[in-house]
């Protein structure tokens, strides 16, 4: 049981997931900062993540996709605000286009990112916030877009083969 | 994160279900309306005083909430009150709830990461 606390603000728009960590501090940040270790957490099995830019700095980016069962591919991008190795990370999570160009206009989440460590046990608390309730919604409905495409993408494979 | 967000909430609005929310969300002003109306039922008019432009110009933004099911609208006496649909809130909720289970999947996956090799 790792996940030690959960806050749904749906007057904030904010989701907030404490959890705990048997592994020191400088370790648990390793999963942010090693883009190795972040493609094999931040997407699903079925969507795994990869990783092209990672400068974990202000203003730095981050740029990834995230490929499909059938090969479809999207993407994504971080904009870092703050970077405090090894106790906070602040980014902005938001849609890209199939060259990895963010998307204008689009739905983007704000993460917070804090750590802690108390004899060798580290907190880390991740606290994703959306600008209006529309906001987040969009966010998911445009999650739901970008997975109808995939799956059209497919059908439309199938059909010219 | 975007699979699992997606499965339940595919199906339940058309493309142009989708397009008719999309731009009723592409305005700042639309959205604080949303925001402002979940709490309570506020009037056009009232809502007119928090921004700089026209009675008509709000109730304009209002219109277009109202079309993507976002907002209702109500006449009582002279004036006509907004309330942003309970519905709209439910889904927030689940949303809510659709990102929570994708980010206890992502701290399982870092558990597993952190975890030291098992010794055989």
């Amino acid at each position: 049981m790792t996940v030690i606390r959960v806050d749904k603000d749906v007057d904030n728009l904010s989701l907030t997931v404490v959890a705990e960590f048997d592994a020191p501090i400088e370790r648990v940040w390793q999963l942010w900062a090693d883009p190795r270790q972040l493609e094999r957490w931040w997407g699903p099995p079925s969507y795994p993540a990869t990783v092209e830019r990672h400068e974990l700095a202000p203003g730095g980016e981050v740029t990834y996709f995230m490929t499909g069962p059938d090969g479809g591919r999207s993407h994504g991008w971080w904009r870092i605000t703050s970077a405090d190795p090894p106790r906070s990370l602040q980014f902005v999570d938001g849609f890209a286009d199939h060259d990895g160009v963010p998307r204008e206009g689009q739905p983007t989440t704000a993460i917070r990112v804090e750590l802690t460590e108390h004899d060798g046990v580290t907190q880390m608390e991740m606290r994703s916030t959306f600008a209006s309730l529309e906001h987040m919604e969009q966010v998911v409905e445009l999650g739901a877009v970008e997975v109808f495409q995939l799956a059209v993408g497919q059908a439309d494979a199938v059909l010219a083969g | 994160m975007r699979d699992t967000v997606g499965k339940t909430v595919l199906g339940e609005l058309d493309d142009k279900g989708v397009d008719v929310l999309f731009h009723a969300l592409a305005d700042a002003t639309r959205r604080d309306i949303v925001r402002r109306c979940v709490r309570g039922e506020l009037s056009v008019s009232r809502l007119a005083h928090a921004y700089p432009m026209s009675f008509a110009a709000v109730q304009k933004h209002v219109t277009v909430l109202e079309r993507a099911g976002l907002v209702t609208k109500q006449r009582r006496g002279r004036e006509q009150l907004v309330r942003t649909e309970p519905e709209a809130v439910r889904r927030a909720r689940r949303a809510l709830d659709q990102l929570e289970a994708a980010w206890r999947e992502r701290v399982d996956r870092m558990s597993e990461l952190l975890a030291p090799a098992p010794s055989r």
